[in-house]
């Protein structure tokens, strides 16, 4: 019951995306708290673009983001340690093609 | 007193009320930093009061400019301070540190509803709503002014304050619209700011002479357009407009209430104890 009245209290959580300039991704910025997604966007805009940081931001509730298990870390990422043939690095590229 | 005298005084006038609004509601907004509700709500309204004191600054350096450009006579009869009478009798030019440290309150022309208290989260809202529906109906006239740099920062300053107006109508929408509790309690914050509106849109004498020079703003038309934005905001956030018509007034003749002389005594204490000091 305490529980519930505590949660009932506390502003959902939220995670903020922001792209810093037109053509670039949306990068992970941080969180924060806000009782609805416009207060969300606001609360991002007042707490992560205050300094230029960006032109656009995303916010998404953090309930809706489904994260890997850090317990599972061995099956998920070590497999990929010993397969260095999947980087594209064993072709021979012709010298016309550069910045590649 | 010739004509065109009067109007460079005028004008200087007008500057400063703009200039002491902003200041003075920059400094109310301000005593909020460190005590908001919630971390996220207290940087966002630390960073309008910042808004509010930087277009202060960008008007009293204007204003300091008239200022320096009249004659002695003119300057003399300008304000009663005392520590200003001296650097004028001394000969000295004002800066925007000096118009908004060394003034009295009989020189301040900020309307009486900025000055009012904080108290709770729901009167702050409300000042600052009702504050925000004129100032971005105000800026968005003053962009026409004839006066180039009235007309620029204007055009600088309406960016920040159509993102205020939509802040504070949030604030108002949300606790309105929200429990019962914060209903009543938004609706008595509205009630009790109300007599200090009718203030905005009056018509001073340098607003008068302002609007014929084709400087300033006609504040009766931006009254209807006040009427409209705050009863719109109002309705959305099941709450009602007071009836009240019986309007206080007198912060742009330089009469005050109580609270700005605590203002006052606060912004102004450090420059007023140690003359000159930085930071």
């Amino acid at each position: 019951m305490s529980q519930q009245t505590v949660n009932k209290a506390e502003w959902p959580l939220w995670e903020v995306f922001i792209r810093s300039k037109a053509g670039l991704d949306h990068k992970h910025a941080g969180s924060l708290h806000a009782a609805d997604a416009q207060m969300a966007m606001e609360n991002a805009r007042d707490v992560y673009t205050r300094r230029m940081e960006g032109v656009s931001i995303w916010v998404v509730e953090s309930k809706y983001v489904h994260a890997s298990d850090p317990g599972e870390a061995d099956s998920m990422y070590e497999p990929a340690n010993d397969k260095i043939y999947r980087h594209p690095t064993f072709y021979d590229l012709p010298d016309e093609l550069k910045h590649m | 007193m010739t004509n065109s005298k009067n109007m460079s005084i005028q004008k200087l006038l007008y500057t400063l009320q703009i200039a002491d609004n902003a200041l003075i509601l920059g400094h109310r907004i301000s005593e909020w930093c460190g005590h908001g509700p919630v971390l996220e709500q207290d940087i966002a309204i630390t960073n309008t009061a910042l808004d509010h004191l930087g277009q202060a600054r960008s008007l009293y350096q204007y204003a300091a400019t008239q200022f320096n450009a009249l004659n002695q006579e003119e300057k003399k009869g300008l304000f009663v301070s005392s520590a200003l009478q001296s650097l004028i009798a001394q000969g000295k030019l004002l800066d925007e540190d000096d118009l908004a440290y060394l003034r009295d309150g009989w020189d301040f022309r900020n309307v009486w509803l900025v000055e009012q208290p904080n108290k709770d989260w729901a009167y702050t809202v409300a000042r600052s709503f009702l504050y925000d529906c004129f100032n971005y109906f105000f800026y968005t006239e003053l962009r026409n002014s004839k006066d180039e740099t009235l007309a620029a920062i204007a055009e600088k300053s309406l960016k920040e304050v159509t993102y205020h107006i939509r802040w504070s109508s949030e604030w108002v929408i949300r606790l309105g619209d929200g429990t019962e509790e914060s209903h009543k309690r938004m609706q008595q914050a509205i009630n009790d700011r109300w007599a200090y509106t009718g203030e905005l849109v009056k018509m001073s004498e340098a607003d008068t002479a302002m609007l014929a020079e084709g400087v300033g703003v006609d504040l009766n038309a931006i009254a209807s357009q006040w009427q409209e934005r705050v009863a719109s905001v109002i309705e959305e956030a099941t709450l009602t407009i007071p009836q009240d018509t019986w309007m206080q007034e007198g912060g742009k003749e330089g009469r005050h209430t109580e609270h700005l002389g605590y203002i006052l005594a606060e912004l102004q204490f450090m420059q007023r104890a140690y003359p000159n000091m930085e930071w």
